[in-house]
């Protein structure tokens, strides 16, 4: 038994921030110095406890002994239709938990995060509102990926969105209003589809009937611990034909409506990600945002997308996956070819950035696809990993355009003679971008293609094109910026300071540290991944 | 045959029973005298007050009514008077105090924003007029009878009129009183032309009598009785602006006092529901087996084609509003599609909580419409504008207004943490659980497109900046409804259980809606 299964640990690492936002409000206005400092401590503690949590994590099984749940509210429905049941309510959870799924995307968010309000130091203007909602929005990440109950899941999702519309339309750059709203409508419509294929999944599978003794309970459940059982067991009533139960069953979900709700989900999450042709409101947002909230969306954010689609289509509709598994891998053999080669055109750094995260979100889609526990593991672990990169890209675009005033590719160049420190760092995180063995990206890559190769070959070898590409691109941009004849007006550029250079090397240690010693993240990952499909379908092919 | 219940007339014990309506009436009659007694030379400020204390002092009387009737649970028995043509029961007692809550706060908004507008001439009638209103509100509430029904609506639409048209010196206020007094009167003819079409083929207006008619009268009469009711589900179309009957409201609303469109939007969109809630429940819902049942559920079918039409209508047309007087009425009409959900879906064995959803969404409706009302009248007074360009720069201005205009704005849009995210979500259950995913599907798509025009409020708040940068004024009353506003909104958001639990401690579908209780 550690200490932190005696603690609400996630409820602290969730409320942290919040404490933190708390004393930004606090604060005297004029007092920015004050508000930094805070909005710092704020992130880092939560970094530290997903940390400490972190080293505890392996020695539990699967995490469940962190597990908290409390009720946040029981709505009771009408039972006079009924006769003879005690109590019909509607239940909604603060349930929290951490899986291997999950913990290591809260100790990515809590780093990148923390990183971020490093970065923050380019805020100009009304920080302690800017503050507020980057507190407001590391809350709404991390209960993302503990939430376990689809509403609260949903409720946190939201305030994800709130928190980015304000921080994007205030703080960034000239089209920023533009860029924010085009963020609000495609997230808007995901997130109204999600909740949608939400109350559809707790109407038939959050259904359950509690039998004790002569009283009988009926309760809807947003709980994801109930929906997963009950869609596993043969006997719940979301599983049982109308036949059996002599003509009616208003809680069967039919074959159609499993594929309804599958494919739902996955326009909802596939928004996020982004797919294909889902995908222009995240370049806006890429270049219009303030780059420590770009650092936030293409580093966690767009993982949301990944892990909803893990966590409620992968593991809630397995079946589905499994046919559709072609339909998913060439979806992300178009992201990552159209992603490179659309980097390949841009003028803009920053756009070049943009449609690599398209390229290599689609890695995440090809791992999905191979549906086994090698391409499972290539997916997280390239979430993981491009969480890190791009995030390290993107601290360092907002150094460059402080500096420079600039991130066209045309107007750069020989920056590597007045800032050999950020040079370097941009090489470095570019060769990890492109996959170079020893850094994260490479493992990632590996895992996921290694994974999909044993069913579909073909697409597999398409998709290794897109590697091909990501090098050529990625070096264009790269050497384009740091070599080259240096320009007179940028001679005299400073390198990057402490508060710039900190977060810098963290990232880029953790992006080592991945590298060499992947089995970091995989150990973690393997204690719910282990015979984890097996047991899905087993369990779905006996109901 | 059933005979409905044998005729008494009423006793002096009964009164005890209308006292939350007779109180109204009595500090209405009282502060006429007043107004008519006073010298000019005194403010009508008083007169607010004491309309304030009135309205309380009925609410005061409903609660305790109702407290009174639920000791025993909500099984407890109702209460009817005059031969089931007035009933005072859980559905009644739930609605007045969500009418005479939501008119006191109106009231404590007015008394900050209108003692010095200047458009308005006759400070005092404008507070004491909404008493009557607000009676008319209670009666049909509380109405069993077709004839109760009709003259609670005339009560409050008649006071209604006079209350748009109040602002003497604006071109605009008696523009839209005309409008509104020829659609409300059109609305009114429409509900009495079908009651008597109702009445024709039962022989009654009493809805216990009706519901027991019904299958007989169908054998006979089916047009008529369809005729019968779609004539007064459109007249009551018209006065909760669903569409497509919706056309006026947006009209009425910029010409009206602020604190009275929000009664438009609020007392009254909420008295018709009460209404319609009545008929449907009373009258309609007669038949639930064999071929009769065709014929009811048709009507409620027309029911949720209005509520889809109202969100579609409403949320689409709103998109291009640059008005915010305008926007808050469409924003009404799309809200008034969602409220019209609970009552148009079916009662089925797994869905039974129509109620407390619509009572739920309505409360959380009145609470964000309120504010928004309240937060636009300090605004635009102090813009002299009614126009969107007016919130501009309110961050730099009052950040304390903008942050409660905010947690409106997410209300309304039905995104958590917030009252209407929670409205909203249960009206989607209950729609899902019914099995109308159609429904669903136009609520959602509704609710993302209203989005873009609410956050156009956000986008002039926070991200613009106006022409002025001293403090917005704020009225200390006004600023009381504000802040209550916004508190609950939170509250209701946070914490949805207490509100659901004690309407479904106290109400029984079997008691209190039906006439006729389940056999």
């Amino acid at each position: 038994m550690s200490i932190l299964q005696d603690i609400p640990i996630l409820s602290l690492i969730l409320l942290a921030p919040l404490a933190g936002l708390l004393v930004v409000l606090l604060l005297p206005k004029q007092r920015s110095g004050w508000m930094k400092t805070a909005a710092i401590v704020a992130t880092i503690v939560p970094f530290l406890l997903s940390l400490w949590l972190y080293a505890d994590f392996d020695k539990q099984q699967g995490g469940a002994a962190y597990d908290e749940q409390l009720s946040w509210a029981e709505i009771p429905l009408n039972k006079e239709l009924q006769n003879g049941v005690s109590e019909f309510v509607f239940k909604f959870q603060y349930a929290l938990g951490v899986d291997g799924l999950s913990m290591p995307l809260v100790l990515l968010t809590a780093l990148v995060t923390a990183m971020a309000a490093l970065a923050a130091v380019h805020v100009k203007k009304r920080w302690k509102s800017f503050f507020v909602w980057f507190l407001l929005l590391e809350t709404g990440m991390l209960g993302v990926f503990l939430a376990r109950d689809v509403f609260l899941f949903f409720v946190f999702f939201e305030i994800t969105l709130v928190a980015m519309y304000f921080l994007i339309g205030i703080w960034g750059y000239f089209h920023r209003e533009r860029a924010a709203n085009q963020f609000l409508l495609y997230n808007g419509i995901g997130s109204a589809i999600m909740l949608l294929a939400f109350v559809l999944l707790v109407n038939t599978a959050g259904f359950r009937i509690d039998q004790a003794g002569e009283q009988a309970s009926f309760v809807y459940s947003g709980s994801y611990a109930d929906i997963l059982r009950n869609l596993a067991d043969p006997n719940a009533w979301v599983n049982l034909s109308p036949d059996q139960l002599g003509g009616v069953n208003p809680f069967q979900m039919t074959d159609a409506m499993q594929w309804t709700l599958f494919i739902m989900l996955l326009v909802a999450f596939g928004i996020k990600l982004p797919v294909f042709p889902f995908h222009t409101w995240m370049l806006k947002v890429h270049t219009e945002a303030p780059p420590s909230v770009v650092m936030i969306h293409s580093g966690v954010l767009l993982k949301m997308g990944a892990y909803g689609l893990l966590r409620f289509g992968v593991l809630l509709f397995p079946e589905q996956v499994r046919e559709w598994a072609a339909v998913l891998a060439a979806l992300g053999v178009v992201n990552i070819l159209y992603g490179a080669l659309l980097a390949f055109r841009q003028q803009e750094f920053k756009l070049v950035l943009a449609y690599s995260s398209i390229s290599h979100m689609g890695i995440v889609l090809l791992g999905l696809a191979a549906f086994n526990e090698i391409g499972l593991q290539g997916a997280l672990f390239q979430l993981v990993s491009h969480g890190l990169i791009s995030a390290l890209l993107f601290l360092i675009v907002g150094s460059l355009f402080e500096r420079t005033g600039t991130t066209e590719l045309a107007k750069l160049g020989g920056l590597a003679r007045s800032m050999p420190f950020m040079s370097g760092v941009l090489l470095t995180a570019g060769l990890a971008s492109l996959g170079l063995p020893g850094l994260s990206g490479f493992v990632a890559e590996f895992l996921a293609f290694l994974g999909l190769f044993e069913s579909m070959r073909w697409l597999t070898a398409l998709g290794v094109v897109g590697i091909v590409l990501t090098a050529a691109y990625v070096l264009r941009a790269v050497l384009k910026i740091t070599f080259g004849a240096q320009r007179e007006k940028y001679g005299a550029l400073r390198d990057a300071r402490l508060v710039e250079a900190v977060p810098m090397i963290v990232l880029l240690a953790f992006i080592l540290l991945l590298g060499c010693y992947p089995s970091v993240l995989t150990d973690t990952m393997q204690t719910s991944i282990g015979g984890l499909f097996e047991q899905l379908l087993a369990t779905r092919a006996g109901g | 045959m059933f005979e409905g219940a044998s005729f008494t007339p009423l006793t002096w014990t009964d009164m005890l029973y209308l006292a939350p309506e007779l109180a109204l009436a009595a500090v209405f009659l009282l502060l006429v005298a007043i107004d008519l007694l006073l010298p000019n030379k005194f403010g009508r400020t008083s007169i607010g007050w004491l309309t304030l204390a009135g309205l309380l002092a009925s609410l005061g009387l409903v609660l305790w009514r109702m407290l009174d009737m639920n000791q025993g649970g909500a099984e407890a028995e109702t209460i009817q008077l005059l031969a089931n043509s007035y009933r005072i029961d859980d559905f009644a007692s739930l609605l007045k105090i969500v009418f005479l809550a939501g008119a006191s706060l109106i009231v404590l908004l007015a008394l900050g924003t209108v003692r010095d507008d200047g458009e308005i001439t006759d400070k005092g009638e404008f507070f004491y007029l909404l008493l009557p209103a607000a009676i008319g509100a209670m009666t049909m509430a509380s109405s069993g009878n077709l004839v109760t029904l009709y003259i609670g609506l005339e009560l409050l639409s008649l006071t209604s009129y006079v209350l748009v048209g109040m602002k003497r010196r604006s071109a605009l206020s008696p523009e839209a009183a005309f409008k509104y007094l020829v659609l409300g009167g059109i609305s009114s003819a429409f509900v009495l032309f079908g009651m008597s079409y109702i009445y024709g083929v039962t022989g009654s207006v009493d809805l216990a009598v009706i519901y027991q008619a019904l299958p007989a009268a169908l054998a006979d009469y089916k047009a008529l009785v369809y005729v019968g009711f779609l004539f007064m589900v459109a007249g009551f179309g018209i006065k909760i602006a669903a569409a497509p009957f919706h056309a006026w409201a947006p009209d009425v609303y910029q010409g009206a006092p602020t604190p009275v469109a929000a009664f438009l939007a609020v007392v009254a969109k909420g008295a018709a529901m009460a209404a319609l809630f009545r008929i449907m429940f009373g009258a309609v819902y007669f038949a639930r087996t064999g071929e009769d049942a065709d014929v009811a559920g048709d009507i409620f079918l027309t029911l949720l084609v209005m509520a889809a039409a109202a969100m579609l209508a409403g949320t689409t047309a709103a998109l291009r509003q640059k008005n915010v007087k305008r926007l808050l009425a469409l924003s009404g009409v799309a809200n008034a599609g969602y409220l019209l959900v609970p009552i148009g879906v079916s009662i089925t064995i797994v869905h039974s909580s129509s109620f407390s959803e619509f009572v739920y969404y309505l409360v959380a409706y009145f609470f964000m419409t309120i504010g928004a009302f309240a937060v636009f009248a300090v605004v635009s007074r102090a813009a002299g504008h009614e126009e969107l360009k007016g919130f501009a720069g309110m961050y730099y201005r009052s950040p304390w207004t903008a942050a409660a205009m905010v947690v409106f704005v997410l209300s309304l849009a039905g995104l958590p943490v917030s009252g209407g995210f929670f409205g909203k979500l249960f009206i989607l259950f209950g729609a899902a659980n019914a099995k109308a995913y159609w429904l669903v599907g136009i609520i959602v798509v509704s609710s993302v497109i209203s989005y873009y025009f609410y956050f156009g409020l956000v986008r002039q708040m926070f991200m613009r900046s106006g022409a002025a940068d001293q403090p917005i004024p704020v009225p200390v009353t006004a600023g009381i409804v504000i802040w209550l506003c916004a508190v609950a909104t939170l509250a209701l958001g946070a914490f949805p259980g207490p509100l659901m639990g004690w309407i479904d401690s106290v109400f029984s579908i079997g008691r209190d809606l039906l006439f006729v209780p389940f056999s």
